[in-house]
């Protein structure tokens, strides 16, 4: 079977439907992860003893299980106990909860990097621990996180074709469809896989920019 | 009355398709790995470029893009595979391309003077990546060899979307059939922590096994 150019532009706008899901499940499941992996991290790191070793399990569990299956859990099991979510929204669930993790283990060190001097001075200047967080330790410890926060940001996106396995009608799942009704897989397939390749390309000089400005930020 | 035990021993038979996945493509992960890490410090810039290639290439998608790619574009070129041989290879570039970054960090970080070392001893490339460097850099790869077998190890979920029958495809035939959710996701969950539990266990046995002749030369 030949590449057929006049194929690809017809399903160029059923693909850049499926493009702009892909990036919504994106956003939104990074916001999520940031999230979650904020309240993983406090919680492993603070929490009393019993509540922090069950954190810690539950991002070790959650770390060691493929995504798909989880996806297939929060789709499939949750409506079972009265839980109904949209395919998208269980997506970005899952998304959020699986990266939640791993962004949990980048705070967690980002945090554990603050040398100890900074806490005793925050003390001795008699700040509440509110202060000590925003005003002290937070502003020190994220911009060395950000690289490998965006590092886990770009493998989210590349994630994003799971979905499909959930029925949500994003890139891959668009793909998927046109090549089903019309018998051809070279120009689908092929496609999904350049608008990856091509973001991730861009994402990655994008990276070594972020590496550049803020990764470096201990040696001055 | 829904007969467990079979259905328990549908997903045992998908468990061993996954882990026989799990094998081979770490299998190929591993060659992968060395050679394009490898070609990645070569002094010829053809191979340097092309091992460059191939990393960013299959770094730069996700491992279902290019199971599906194998599996529905390669046979218009003439390529037909099994899911089985499509999952492998998929998986096994996907994961190679990963830990060749690995490698080559590994290898770049064994001192100067270790290589200065071997050409004063007169020691081929060759006898010096293999006796002087390798064992080296061996033990600085494998924890993030673990992580990566993990991360091959939950890729292998994705084959059951090309009709392989690993232990996700049977969980989903076991929902289909019982109408039971919980169960047969939930076990599959347990059972691939407790494979992902044992490839951590099973690398830091080697890890301990490699470093144990380089006492006191590594600080």
């Amino acid at each position: 079977m030949e590449w057929d150019w006049n194929f690809v532009w017809e399903i160029m706008p059923t693909l850049i439907e499926g493009l702009k899901i892909t990036i919504l499940a994106t956003v939104f499941g990074a916001a999520l992860a940031a999230a979650i992996g904020l309240v993983f991290a406090i919680l492993r790191m603070t929490a009393p003893k019993p509540i922090a070793r069950a954190t810690a399990f539950v991002v070790e569990f959650i770390r060691g299980t493929p995504l798909l299956v989880q996806l297939y859990f929060i789709f499939y099991v949750l409506p079972d106990i009265g839980i109904r979510l949209p395919a998208l929204l269980a997506g970005i669930i899952g998304l959020g909860l699986h990266y939640g993790t791993y962004a949990a283990e980048v705070y967690r060190a980002g945090i554990e990097n603050v040398p100890r001097g900074q806490w005793e001075a925050a003390k001795a200047t008699n700040l509440t621990g509110r202060q000590t967080w925003i005003h002290v330790i937070l502003p020190q410890a994220i911009p060395p996180m950000i690289p490998a926060l965006a590092n886990y940001l770009i493998a989210m996106f590349k994630e994003t074709p799971l979905l499909s396995a959930i029925t949500v009608l994003e890139l891959m799942n668009q793909a998927k469809s046109v090549a089903n009704s019309s018998y051809r897989y070279i120009e689908p397939m092929t496609l999904v896989g350049v608008f990856f390749l091509i973001m991730s390309l861009i994402s990655v000089v994008f990276l070594r920019w972020l590496e550049d400005r803020y990764a470096r930020v201990e040696e001055h | 009355m829904t007969d467990w035990p079979g259905y328990i021993g549908l997903i045992l038979q998908g468990a061993l398709v996954t882990l026989e996945l799990t094998v081979l493509g770490s299998v190929l992960a591993l060659v992968m790995a060395f050679v394009a890490g490898l070609g990645r410090v070569s002094r010829f810039l053809a191979v340097r470029a092309l091992a460059t290639t191939y990393i960013e290439f299959f770094r730069g998608t996700s491992i279902f893009v290019q199971l599906f790619w194998v599996y529905f574009v390669l046979p218009f070129a003439g390529v037909t595979l099994s899911p089985l041989q499509a999952g492998v290879l998929a998986l096994g570039l996907n994961v190679g391309a990963y830990g060749a970054e690995v490698v080559r960090g590994a290898v770049k970080a064994i001192g100067r003077e270790q290589r200065e070392a071997c050409i004063a001893l007169n020691l081929s490339r060759y006898q010096s990546m293999r006796y002087v460097i390798l064992p080296q850099a061996l033990p600085l790869m494998l924890p993030t060899f673990c992580n990566n077998a993990i991360e091959l190890l939950k890729g292998t979920a994705v084959v059951s979307l090309i009709s392989l029958t690993d232990m996700t495809f049977q969980a989903q035939v076991v929902r289909a059939q019982t109408g039971s959710t919980l169960v047969p996701f939930a076990t599959i969950l347990v059972l691939y922590f407790l494979m992902a539990l044992a490839i951590s266990y099973g690398m830091r046995w080697l890890e301990r096994r490699v470093t144990r002749g380089l006492d006191g030369v590594r600080t």
